[in-house]
């Protein structure tokens, strides 16, 4: 109670301050800016990236990177699960393992973090985030199997002195965003960004006795400096980053202090604090801007220490990793080319259950990539690497992306790689531990908790055509994926709902992707999106062959937004609606259990839909109000055998919709420029 | 000993000539080139890469500018300026043929000087 009144008397400050803020604006020049798009397909380049521009991110609430992709239909966000609160997101139907996420093109969310990663970079921290379907560039590594998504953080040289942004929820999750800045020579800037967040009171709308998300608070500090000095040609970057993150979930009279790992009320608690510190250097040469060298080094400690009713979980990952990158061209800038070497070491400590199941990674990697560009029609890019890791050996991965316009205004892609990486069964299936299964590595001869690195290959092919529609803009996109595995780590939830079995593949697994997109802009300043996806997604499993459990086979999704003029000292309405339709999903098996503990084999279809309105008073100070979930749409039986925690039938992992029923948010933005 | 010494030879050498002939691999020429359009764009930049040497050629729209890097030991500017005349384009040295500016696109038609 003592937090809400805090933020409230914040958030009238900052009202108050920014009235002062308005009048004395009222004599400053008008700039005007043409409509920018939220989202950025380019026809020129090469791969097939889509860029979403921080206008996108303020669509939606975005407290964090993951629930920044609710407005774009090339990455599907699963619902939050009851125990973590932490949204997942899948691309061409594969879950965030498979994709290379980075950050400033650095591997962020991976290892230990996998799970809740996405979670730890603060939404109101990003500049713009870089999605590449299928396979990625050979220049970050060789783990990217369905795709790769960057986020670009705020550059210093380019920010403002002050921000801040304040958020609160029905669900009663807090957030407030500060961000200082300050030039301190030509060549030198520095951003200092604090974040903190936290949900303060229990919620049970399901009446089942559990929270139906977390309580939590998070503590996330970033301090960066930059320096580019165009002169000699140097530029740098240097950041150090300190997250603290706490979560408390299960039983709604569960009391860590004296419940913690008994029987009398089922608790779980998440505990992570990581320690980031990384830096670039770049030099673009003289007289030949060109020709770059550039050198990336990041540390990082991250360390979770977990319960789940009594499952322990506790991994640290230590981590390093290096990046020496060459930037040229063979005779003129139609052929250009990157070549350069990469070195990760990562010591991880697990202990499942107090099991020791520790290990230490290295790898180092060699790689070439060719750029031809005809500065017209076609152009192509063709990569390669080698790389020696201790437990996955000594292997070759190429990529290959290809772009060519056959008419005005259209674009053909295509793209094929291979992807190869350790799956971290434990850390990435986490939130197996909120269940009664047991835990079976049914292989010992790999290397990797028993189990065979997994090897995939993706193939895709885009077509999108932009036209005039009634004298408007449109465009229309076609995408087919396919991703061939030809080693998996399976996870196997289909064989008994008693336990959860990983193995190598046997037999086939494949994962197909088919995208059909159309947008319009339908009368000036309103926009639709709209998106079909198509997923058939199968594995073989020991009890058969089935698409892929929580996922659904059909999705359908649409935003519109709308913007009215600006109007003296940056005056604006702006609305926003995003709907997402799901087809039947495959459940996991349930079928031996006790009639009252069991799901259907698939789940019903529905709709989940989104809002918000924005309003700016002026270039320095807007508010906004917005709804997720306002059709109220909720899963019907989140937890299986809520009534007997410890009870062989307990499981908290089969979430296929929304747990949390409407939710309404307001926030604020205030800048000074 | 007798290799090191050739070595420091040679290296010797190819030092002084370069610096004799002094010609600069990494020329910047910033030259007016007359257009209209994208296609314009298109083409004089093709006609520039066309021409051995030619490190990077960008025209620019709002100004008529060609930002071009070349290396003079393969080319020279006016075989830039030749390269261009003879798709359509007049630069300050050298004019494009009549023939050739009227066989341009009809949005390609700039006004000539």
């Amino acid at each position: 109670m003592k937090k809400i009144l805090l933020f409230l008397a914040l958030l009238i400050s900052a009202v108050t301050f920014s009235q002062e803020e308005i009048k004395k604006d009222t004599l400053k020049t008008v700039t005007v800016e043409t409509s920018k798009k939220g989202l950025k397909k380019s026809i020129s380049g090469t791969a097939n990236t889509t860029l979403v521009t921080s206008k996108e991110l303020l669509k939606a609430a975005c407290c964090n990177l993951a629930e920044s992709f609710e407005t774009n239909p090339s990455i599907d966000v699963n619902f939050s699960d009851a125990l973590t609160g932490t949204k997942q997101i899948k691309m061409l139907g594969l879950t965030s393992p498979y994709i290379m996420i980075t950050e400033e093109n650095i591997p962020s969310v991976r290892g230990a973090s996998q799970a809740y990663g996405l979670s730890f970079t603060p939404g109101t921290w990003v500049e713009s985030i870089q999605i590449t379907k299928g396979a990625g560039s050979v220049v970050n590594g060789y783990e990217s199997i369905s795709g790769q998504i960057n986020t670009e953080l705020i550059k210093p040289l380019k920010d403002i002195p002050f921000y801040l942004n304040a958020y609160g929820s029905t669900d009663s999750r807090f957030e407030l965003n500060t961000h200082f800045n300050k030039k301190i020579s030509d060549d030198w800037s520095t951003s200092l960004f604090v974040h903190g967040n936290a949900r303060v009171s229990k919620n049970d709308m399901n009446d089942d006795g559990f929270l139906d998300n977390p309580l939590g608070k998070q503590f996330n500090i970033i301090n960066r400096w930059q320096y580019a000095c165009a002169e000699t040609g140097w530029v740098s970057f240097i950041n150090f980053r300190y997250m603290n993150d706490q979560k408390q979930t299960g039983q709604l009279d569960f009391d860590p202090d004296r419940d913690r790992l008994t029987t009398n009320y089922w608790g779980s608690e998440i505990n992570t604090e990581r320690l980031d510190f990384s830096s670039k250097v770049g030099y673009v040469f003289k007289d030949m801007p060109y020709q770059s060298i550039g050198f990336q080094n990041a540390f990082s400690n991250h360390n979770q220490q977990s319960y789940f009713g009594l499952n322990q979980y506790d991994i640290k990952q230590q981590s390093y990793y290096s990046n020496l990158i060459f930037n040229s061209i063979i005779n003129n800038t139609k052929h250009k080319f990157a070549t350069g070497l990469n070195f990760t070491y990562d010591k991880y400590s697990e202990f499942v259950n107090l099991f020791d199941v520790s290990r230490i990674d290295n790898s180092v990697g060699a790689f070439f990539e060719y750029t031809y560009d005809d500065n017209d029609k076609f152009s192509y890019i063709l990569g390669g690497r080698f790389d020696y890791h201790n437990r996955l050996g000594a292997f070759f991965t190429p990529r290959l992306h290809v772009k060519y316009n056959p008419w005005e205004k259209s674009v053909l892609r295509f793209s094929a790689g291979r992807g190869k990486r350790a799956a971290n069964i434990f850390a990435e299936n986490q939130n197996l531990f909120a269940s009664s299964r047991t835990f079976q590595v049914l292989d010992t001869n790999g290397k990797v908790y028993g189990l065979d690195p997994e090897i995939a290959w993706n193939y895709g092919i885009s077509f999108t055509q932009n036209f005039k529609l009634f004298g408007m803009n449109a465009d229309t996109t076609i995408d087919f994926y396919r991703t061939d595995f030809q080693n998996q780590a399976v996870v196997d939830v289909m064989n008994s709902p008693q336990e959860v079995l990983f193995y190598n593949l046997k037999g086939k697994s494949y994962a197909n992707s088919l995208q059909l997109d159309f947008n319009l802009e339908i009368i000036k300043h309103l926009n639709l999106r709209t998106a079909y996806k198509y997923y058939d997604i199968s594995t073989d499993y020991l009890s058969g062959s089935y698409q892929r459990p929580l996922q659904a086979k059909h999705r359908f999704f649409a935003n519109m937004e709308y913007a009215t003029h600006i109007v003296d000292h940056g005056r604006q309405w702006k609305f926003d609606y995003t709907v997402n339709w799901l087809g039947k999903q495959q459940l996991p098996n349930t079928r031996t259990n006790a009639a009252a503990d069991r799901f259907p084999e698939f789940s019903p279809s529905f709709a989940v839909m989104n809002a918000q309105i924005t309003r700016t008073f002026s270039s320095t100070f807007e508010m906004y109000v917005g709804g997720e979930n306002i059709g109220n749409y909720r899963q019907d039986k989140a937890i299986l055998g809520a009534d007997n925690p410890f009870g062989t039938n307990f499981d908290t992992s089969i979430i296929y919709a929304p747990v949390f029923g409407q939710m309404y948010y307001a926030g604020l933005r205030f800048k000074i420029k | 000993m007798k290799n090191i010494f050739l070595g420091m030879m040679l290296l010797f050498v190819t030092l002084s000539t370069q610096a004799q002939d002094k010609k600069n691999k990494n020329a910047k020429y910033n030259i007016e080139v007359n257009g209209n359009c994208e296609q314009c764009k298109k083409r004089i930049e093709k006609a520039a890469y066309s021409v051995s040497g030619v490190k990077s050629a960008e025209w620019h729209i709002d100004d008529h500018i060609l930002h071009l890097i070349i290396n003079e030991e393969k080319c020279s500017i006016i075989d830039v300026k030749k390269a261009i005349a003879k798709v359509g384009h007049d630069t300050d040295e050298v004019k494009s043929t009549d023939e050739v500016y009227e066989k341009l696109h009809s949005c390609c038609k700039y006004e000539r000087k």
